[in-house]
């Protein structure tokens, strides 16, 4: 019973934001994944009591939402874009060059569970492109030379 | 006749003087010309609203904006304009949907049902997700007030006393800041009860997405806010009679909202002298790929597309050749440099075959194999199609088999009509614009590139490969 003990205040914020509880589903799941690092099943579960619906009704969303992690994710959480302006400037190139670095390719977790690559599509920062984002940091304007700099410091 | 310089005699020697006093005076003369047209076009020089100091860093905190003359839009209305005037004045500016249908959004505020006497909502659309489009991410980060403002003015005239902002998952930056802005303007009586001593009270409240294209979609947005899976509800009912909870719900962009403090405060003629006339005010022109300044320009929306590309964004990098743009986010036709002196409006862009959208302008230089960029937006909408309606789910997942098999040259000669083919069994067959937006990357490229697709066939290659683009 993590959210209601652990984070008992902040549940009582999202709930009283909305007329029907169930619109509290996502912002849950954010909460569970926060402090968890993915949504766990007793996440699931809490979340569905907290909010009065079904089991499969929480899972539903889960799958749905692609920023939803169903299973445990590294410490880093590399998000490449690599839709059509970050492309043109050479995202391609990017992600090849960190599954080189990490030794995985996009969608897998390094053994040492330190980094996780994916590539995403458009995160809306096109004027900056190629960008990722680590974590819930965006990193602007990458180059081969500045993706090593980065991964540098994640340790 | 002599040379009027005495310079020399005979013709030869004349010419090699017209030409040493071109080349002494000549950058001379164009800077004096440039400099010039500069002060001319700055007479009444447009200055921006929503991008305004955006390169500060952190976003601008309250006192600031109120010092620079922030809320004073909301205190004139709830001072001395009634509910009803304030959506006449934003239809008298012609204010359209910033979003990318460009419905008109006075217009939309006043199909509210009249004496509703239930709760109604005012959601803020802020789930920017189509691929070339940024223009929304800096005025939640940087001016997150100029939102708050709109947002209290719209709530007002369409008196709603809840609102929502819907931001995109991604958008951590934005959510933070927003949920900061909204403490400091419940502090300071701009929100919650009694707002600046008037009766008008407004709640309002960020709500973040997790990562899903179709919620741009409004009543898929709608949806996702109530806590299901994002799902295109069918029209009607339209959201204005039934939408949140089943309420009457106004759903408006972020720009269209932050519009609309300076429309109250200078003006509806001041906002349309800005633009054409089915096009009015300014507008933020997000410019990205192949050019030297990529960012987000906030423009009077007279300006052309070739004003943007060469003039705001510097032209194509490393002076290269321009090959296609796409005007307004991918889900619009590609154009040919053939477009470039259209105007950046819903009927300029629309005259030269394609449509204005979010206004994400994505230029690509001659490196660009157009196959390869229609084969890279044709995985998008697969998997982004929400799996709803058929044709969509099931024609975005072939469109991106043949794709892929013709970007590598394993397409078949009969497929590029094929792909014509399934692009028109998609359209207008599907609840939402998803599947419509899905067609115009291929059939575009199809109509003006064709050649490509063949070569690629006809090679058994991508053409492309061995240049620097890929």
């Amino acid at each position: 019973m993590m959210l209601r003990e652990q984070k008992a205040k902040a549940v009582e914020k999202i709930l009283k934001r909305y007329p029907d509880r169930r619109s509290a589903i996502i912002p849950l799941l954010w909460l569970v994944q926060r402090t968890a690092g993915y949504v766990t099943p007793d996440g699931i579960t809490e979340v569905a009591e907290i909010t009065g619906v079904t089991l499969t009704q929480v899972q539903e969303i889960v799958s749905f939402y692609t920023m939803f992690h169903q299973k445990p994710v590294g410490r880093y959480l590399i998000s490449v874009c690599d839709n059509i302006s970050c492309s043109l400037l050479g995202a391609e190139q990017l992600v090849e060059h960190l599954e080189g670095r990490l030794g995985i390719r996009a969608g897998e977790t390094t053994a040492n569970g330190l980094f996780s690559l994916q590539t995403v599509e458009c995160l809306g920062a096109c004027n900056m492109a190629p960008v990722m984002i680590i974590n819930e940091t965006l990193y602007p304007n990458l180059t081969t030379e500045k993706i090593d700099q980065i991964l540098k410091n994640c340790t | 006749m002599n040379c009027p310089y005495k310079i020399g005699v005979g013709p030869r020697n004349y010419a090699k003087l017209q030409w040493r006093i071109f080349h002494t005076l000549g950058p001379y003369c164009r800077g004096v010309l440039l400099y010039a047209r500069e002060t001319m076009s700055n007479q009444n020089p447009f200055k921006p609203v929503m991008l305004h100091d955006v390169d500060r860093k952190g976003y601008e905190p309250l006192a600031e904006y109120r010092a620079r003359g922030g809320y004073k839009a909301l205190e004139k209305v709830l001072t001395r304009v009634a509910p009803d005037d304030v959506t006449e004045i934003v239809k008298q500016s012609g204010l359209r949907g910033r979003g990318g249908a460009g419905f008109p959004a006075g217009v939309k505020w006043s199909f509210l049902p009249k004496g509703y006497q239930g709760p109604r909502y005012l959601v803020c659309n802020a789930d920017e997700g189509e691929p070339g489009t940024c223009k929304d991410r800096p005025i939640m980060e940087k001016h997150p007030h100029l939102l708050l403002e709109g947002m209290a003015i719209t709530c007002y005239a369409i008196k709603a006393k809840v609102a929502y902002i819907y931001v995109r998952g991604e958008y951590y930056t934005a959510i933070e800041v927003l949920e900061k802005a909204i403490d400091e303007a419940y502090k300071a009586g701009l929100l919650g009860k009694g707002i600046l001593g008037k009766e008008f009270d407004l709640d309002i409240y960020v709500h973040p997405g997790a990562g899903a294209y179709i919620c741009g979609e409004e009543t898929a947005l709608l949806d996702s806010l109530e806590g299901k899976r994002g799902y295109p509800r069918l029209k009607p009912p339209f959201p204005a009679v039934e939408g949140l909870y089943r309420r009457p719900t106004i759903i408006n962009n972020v720009e269209t909202l932050a519009s609309i403090p300076s429309i109250i405060e200078k003006g509806p003629e001041w906002f349309r002298s800005l633009g054409r006339e089915k096009s009015s005010g300014f507008k933020i022109y997000p410019v990205s790929g192949h050019v030297k300044r990529p960012g987000n320009y906030e423009v009077p929306m007279k300006t052309t597309l070739r004003q943007l590309i060469y003039d705001h964004a510097g032209g194509i990098r490393n002076d290269r050749k321009l090959k296609a743009i796409i005007p307004g986010g991918i889900s619009t036709q590609v154009l040919t440099p053939d477009s470039l002196d259209a105007i950046a409006d819903f009927e300029g862009i629309a005259e030269a075959g394609s449509l204005l959208g979010s206004a994400g302008i994505i230029v690509m230089d001659e490196t660009v194999c157009m196959v390869w960029v229609a084969m890279k937006l044709s995985r998008f909408y697969h998997h982004e199609s929400c799996g709803q309606c058929t044709p969509c789910r099931e024609g975005t997942a072939w469109i991106r088999k043949i794709m892929e098999r013709m970007e590598r040259g394993q397409g078949r000669p009969e497929e590029i009509d094929l792909l014509l083919d399934l692009c028109h069994k998609i359209n207008a067959r599907s609840i939402c614009p998803l599947g419509d937006g899905a067609t115009p990357c291929i059939i575009s490229t199809i109509q003006h590139f064709r050649h490509e697709y063949e070569q690629h066939i006809s090679m058994g290659r991508c053409p492309f490969r061995s240049t620097e683009a890929h």
